[in-house]
């Protein structure tokens, strides 16, 4: 249940596909690619600026963008025309986010899989978190659970696969890497992924009224605290401060 | 002002919950919406008390619960599956609606068919949303009591209650009559995945319910779906989306999913089929009839006109109902008329 939507020379052509009567995957593409992801976001822009009833929400991911819809009020042809109207316009490039520091605190007390990361790369752990804090991350989406951040921009040097199975849930508010990507996990879950540092900002609580911080194609940079720097800061934004600095 | 009137839990199996309409317009940020597994039985609970769609009830899982209320009656009404009801110890079918007044004791066990029922009370049971909902997802332990299932000594304070049925009555839901044996699907998004016979094999079947499923997803056992890779980049997941992990073995994205993932979706349950499948027990053999979105659609709106009318209620003629009497038994031909 494919539609070819527009399409140019020497680019992807974007798809329409059906996720049941009640969703529509719109796809730029099959890859992690920041431009693909502006497109994306750029597009549910639009969407939320033309707020038709009969939209109930989207979700940007890397390279697709679904739209949940009541199709008792939102025709799915009148939504095809929305969605060819919002990828109209000029093509979008990735950058245009906010940007944000995030202190992150590398200490192997709190980073407690530093040292296998360190291990794997042959490096410090040190040297780890030198890597990690000198990159800049784009944050593609969130997905497998609440204020579950995937950023793009890790270093290769910190490209670690996955794990063979996953580990114990990791503390709140975790800075993990895995399968060549970065995150930022806000809930405690087993995962596949290595954590390599621990920040005291929140980017999901339900215990401040900005519920949450940090939009899909924002910037982040982390920047290193030492362990009694994060115990203040922690208890800053469990009192719901935000720890997070905006650079622009 | 009445003394407080409040529902208490006396005994709670795993898995019951709070449940409204959904936690919606959160899932850009990682939120699962959680709500009713089954979606008509809640609003047919609902309707029947003249409650909004997706106001706050009890979803009953099959480990069953008992219950009674303190301070004013009030009434309840059960619709989903076909669970052993009884008030004080007269079984009752299901649907029905009753008043409950204080010092009864009203339990629902698992019957001969069905996992979840909709328990709606004539109120509103007072929780404090998160993000606007109730519902509970016991995952990320968000909604509902500290965002983990009911057990034995909670207590839901009820606002407003009202209490008008009087005697149980069995509530008129043909709607609700929905045998699991064939679940409508619309293919994709991700059915390009998939070779021609692969989906043709999909479509054949049959496929078992397994024993591990709950509220996040239903898992098939039949014949192996291979996929040409059962890796995508990550996207998002509708409910109701049929996934196929490397295994070949499909299974269903429910109410409690994750919001994306990156195994391909072969095709997605129809959103009127989604609670038939979800009252389908495990060892329950099915198979998947591949429709057009325009009858997906249609589906939908006969289900939403047939809540449009007032829910008729009858008095309850036998006092022991099996579930195999019930279930071949249309209640709406006027037997009992």
């Amino acid at each position: 249940m494919a539609v070819q939507g527009r399409s140019e020379a020497g680019i992807e052509p974007v798809r329409m596909r059906d996720a049941g009567e009640t969703a529509l995957v719109v796809e730029f593409g099959a890859r992690v690619d920041p431009d693909l992801n502006a497109r994306v976001l750029a597009l549910d822009a639009a969407l939320a600026e033309a707020a038709v009833p009969g939209l109930r929400e989207t979700v940007p991911t890397y390279r697709s963008l679904m739209i949940h819809y009541d199709p008792l009020v939102l025709d799915r042809a009148d939504l095809c025309r929305l969605v060819e109207a919002g990828i109209a316009g000029p093509r979008p490039r990735a950058g245009s986010g906010r940007r944000w520091t995030l202190p992150c605190c590398y200490d192997p007390d709190l980073a407690e899989d530093i040292g296998a990361v360190a291990d794997w790369a042959g490096l410090s752990p040190a040297e780890i978190a030198d890597l990690h804090a000198q990159a800049e991350y784009r944050v593609y989406m969130y997905g497998f659970a609440p204020g579950f951040a995937y950023l793009g921009g890790l270093p290769d040097a910190l490209a670690i696969g996955r794990r063979a199975s996953p580990r114990p849930p990791h503390p709140a508010n975790a800075i993990l890497i895995g399968g060549g990507l970065a995150a930022v996990a806000t809930v405690p879950m087993p995962t596949g992924w290595y954590m390599v540092g621990r920040t005291p900002e929140r980017l999901f609580t339900t215990t401040r009224t900005e519920n949450f911080l940090i939009e899909p194609g924002d910037v982040l940079r982390f920047a290193a605290i030492d362990a009694a720097t994060f115990a203040e800061l922690d208890a800053r934004a469990a009192r719901g401060d935000i720890i997070a600095r905006r650079e622009d | 002002m009445g003394c407080r009137t409040r529902i208490r839990i006396l005994s709670a199996g795993a898995g019951s919950t709070l449940q409204d309409g959904g936690r919606h317009g959160y899932l850009r940020y990682g939120i699962t919406p959680a709500g009713p597994m089954d979606p008509l039985a809640l609003a047919c609970a609902n309707r029947a008390l003249d409650n909004p769609p997706g106001a706050t009830a009890i979803e009953v899982s099959l480990g069953g619960m008992s219950l009674t209320v303190e301070g004013e009656p009030v009434d309840v009404a059960l619709a989903g599956g076909a669970p052993r009801i009884d008030l004080d110890g007269r079984t009752l079918p299901c649907p029905i609606g009753l008043t409950l007044r204080p010092g009864e004791r009203l339990g629902i066990r698992a019957g001969e068919a069905g996992v979840w029922t909709s328990l709606a009370v004539a109120g509103q049971i007072d929780v404090a949303p998160v993000l606007g909902s109730t519902a509970t997802h016991t995952r990320s332990r968000l909604g509902g009591l500290d965002g983990r299932g009911l057990r034995a000594g909670d207590v839901l304070p009820v606002l407003e209650p009202r209490a008008v049925i009087g005697e149980a009555a069995q509530l008129d839901l043909p709607v609700l009559h929905r045998p699991p044996d064939t679940i409508r699907i619309v293919l994709g998004p991700q059915d390009d995945h998939f070779a021609e016979g692969a989906i043709a094999a999909f479509l054949a079947g049959p496929w078992r319910v397994g024993a591990r499923g709950d509220r996040m997803a239903c898992f098939l056992e039949g014949p192996t779906i291979q996929a040409r890779t059962h890796d995508i980049v990550s996207d998002g997941i509708a409910m109701g989306a049929i996934q196929v992990p490397g295994s070949g073995q499909p299974l269903v994205l429910m109410a409690d999913r994750q919001p994306t993932g990156g195994y391909p979706k072969i095709a997605t349950v129809i959103g009127a089929d989604l609670g038939r499948l979800a009252q389908a027990r495990p060892g329950t053999v099915l198979r998947f009839a591949a429709v057009e979105l325009a009858e997906a659609v249609a589906a939908r709106r006969a289900e939403v006109a047939a809540l449009l009318p007032a829910v008729t209620r009858r008095p309850v003629l036998r006092t022991r109902f099996t579930s195999e009497f019930l279930l071949g038994t249309n209640l709406i031909d006027g037997v009992f008329g």
